[in-house]
């Protein structure tokens, strides 16, 4: 079982004190708190990506490059990558990048995205949401699985005798998430190929988060990739939380109260109700977040949103002091009674074991003139 | 055994907008054959979660309760006071946050009340094309009520004629409803169809 962060990357004031932070203290913060991430040893930093103010999100490769050169064991992840708007070229060749230089510490989470304008900002239409996630992944992964590749579809150039470079490290392309909030068909594409699902749980009544996550776990059985419950699941969570319950509640309200996607609406005890917000002790967020197996069944990747809605980078930092001091009942707890047969989430090292060992994908090209490998 | 939804947008007690609604509802239970069960949704109680679920786009409590009455409605009532020359605020609320498609199809008797018979054609300017754009079959005859009409004849006839032509709705064919997302949940589409789509 994985534990760790995902970040929006928003810009936000901090309701408290009336200051908006820069872009570049923001960005700067996520390289703090990633960092911060791997030492009190949580397995994953995912960052999203978005093209717009007030976020600080786009060019995530750069952020994860970084921030890869900083550490040295966390899983680097997206949460999420436009795969309608990106080009497929750009995302193969950038992965595959990002795995060398990482010795493949990095994998992806798809998504569509939630700003209807990031569609015509890069020539693309909203209508297309849906087929262009599936178009432009099933390129993807041809870009990654063959050396070589010709290609024709709706929503880009054709491609003739294309091959990505980098090549895959170690001849594996990095494991992919498909993401998805209420659209069953991502459930069923990600069950199609077997890749891993990933549901952002927050914001949303666990209802939506089963009802995906159910479909996703049936359909990976239908293609055959094993059964329902070795099916690769994720979800997100959030949490606010102080060694006493109430000094959690009264710190965190006016944040809550403000804050972007939920501020000036529900209370935050009916939110805390309705979604998986939990505001309170260290007990109480290792005992809700125990609860989410509950609904999903036994997964494979938690992620936590704990940067946003203006909380400043020293409050985040202890907030993850605090993760850390229950991460290892939360190891234990996730542990305890499940199935030996239900997997861990596919790292590397385990995709490389799967193909039968490492092997160097380099396409040595062939010079033209002499027909010597160059 | 048909399911008829009524919904109330007024907002006093007691409720002329209610009132009419009450007699729309029975009128149409005695034009209806068979059995007819009847549902009614007062919007009042729900507006702090009609505005909840404006802002965090999906609905809790009561308010889910009541969408899914809606999801399995047969033929609607919809009553609204004019408010500035319109629906009000609350009664479009509760459509905007209702999926695009679950009227599809469903048989609608639009009515309104207000204090002046001068705001009689709102029925024709506003809500007739609202539930147009949610592909309702709406009933020929919509019903208005002025202040004054509750003291004179001739809103009985119209009450009347338009709960008539609510039933003959409701006796044709079945409606024609879009694939709902619960059903692509229970039966989605294969992946090899939306890589053929794409």
């Amino acid at each position: 079982m994985q534990f760790g962060i995902f970040s929006v990357g928003d810009v936000t004031t901090d309701p408290t004190t009336g200051r908006t932070p820069t872009e570049h203290e923001r960005i700067k913060a996520q390289v703090e708190i990633a960092k911060k991430a791997e030492e009190i040893g949580l397995d994953v930093f995912a960052t999203g990506e978005h093209h717009n103010p007030p976020f600080i999100a786009s060019n995530p490769t750069a952020t994860l490059a970084y921030i890869g050169a900083q550490t040295e064991k966390i899983i680097l992840s997206t949460a999420t990558t436009l795969i309608t708007t990106t080009d497929p070229v750009l995302i193969a060749e950038d992965y595959a990048k990002i795995q060398h230089l990482t010795d493949g510490r990095v994998d992806l989470m798809m998504g569509r995205g939630n700003t209807g304008p990031v569609y015509p900002w890069f020539g693309k239409d909203i209508r297309d949401g849906i087929n262009l996630a599936v178009e432009n992944y099933a390129l993807l992964r041809r870009l990654w699985d063959e050396d070589v590749v010709n290609w024709e579809g709706k929503y880009r150039t054709p491609l003739q005798g294309y091959t990505a470079t980098p090549r895959p490290l170690d001849g594996v392309a990095p494991f992919v998430w498909h993401g998805s909030i209420r659209s069953p068909e991502i459930a069923e594409q990600a069950a199609y190929y077997g890749d891993g699902f990933f549901h952002n749980h927050i914001f949303w009544p666990a209802g939506h988060t089963k009802q995906m996550v159910d479909l996703y776990r049936r359909r990976f059985e239908h293609y055959g990739h094993g059964t329902a419950d070795q099916a690769i699941v994720g979800l997100g969570g959030q949490f606010f939380m102080r060694k006493n319950s109430q000094d959690a509640v009264n710190e965190f309200r006016p944040y809550f109260d403000n804050a972007p996607v939920y501020g000036h609406g529900p209370s935050l005890e009916d939110f805390t109700e309705a979604t998986p917000l939990t505001v309170g002790s260290t007990q109480q967020v290792l005992e809700r977040t125990l609860g989410f197996r509950d609904y999903v069944g036994d997964y494979q990747r938690q992620l936590f949103l704990i940067d946003h809605a203006g909380l400043p980078l020293k409050t985040v930092l202890e907030q993850l002091d605090l993760l850390g001091e229950i991460l290892p009942d939360l190891r234990a707890g996730m542990a305890e009674g499940r199935p030996a047969h239900v997997p861990d989430a596919p790292t590397h090292a385990s995709l490389v074991a799967k193909a039968g060992g490492a092997h160097d994908a380099t396409l040595h090209a062939v010079d033209d003139v002499t027909g010597v490998s160059v | 055994m048909r399911r008829l939804v009524v919904i109330s947008a007024g907002l006093s007690v007691p409720s002329s907008t209610r009132l009419l609604a009450d007699r729309l509802s029975a009128a149409a239970v005695e034009a209806i054959h068979g059995p007819v069960e009847v549902d009614v949704i007062e919007l009042r109680p729900l507006a702090h979660l009609l505005a909840d679920n404006l802002l965090t786009g999906f609905a809790t409590g009561e308010l889910a309760e009541a969408i899914e009455t809606v999801r399995r409605a047969d033929a609607l009532i919809v009553v609204t006071p004019v408010f500035a020359a319109s629906y009000s605020g609350l009664f479009k609320t509760f459509f905007d946050v209702i999926e695009p498609d679950l009227l599809t199809g469903v048989p609608v008797l639009i009515a309104a009340t207000a204090g002046t018979a001068r705001h009689s054609l709102v029925l024709e300017h506003a809500l007739r094309p609202l539930f147009s754009y949610l592909h309702a079959t709406v009933v020929p005859t919509a019903v208005f009520a002025a202040s004054e009409d509750f003291g004179e004849a001739g809103l009985d006839s119209r009450i009347e004629r338009a709960a008539g032509e609510l039933a003959i709705l409701l006796s044709g064919a079945p409606r024609q409803r879009a694939r709902t997302l619960e059903e692509e949940f229970a039966d989605p589409t294969p992946f090899e169809d939306l890589l053929r789509g794409a």
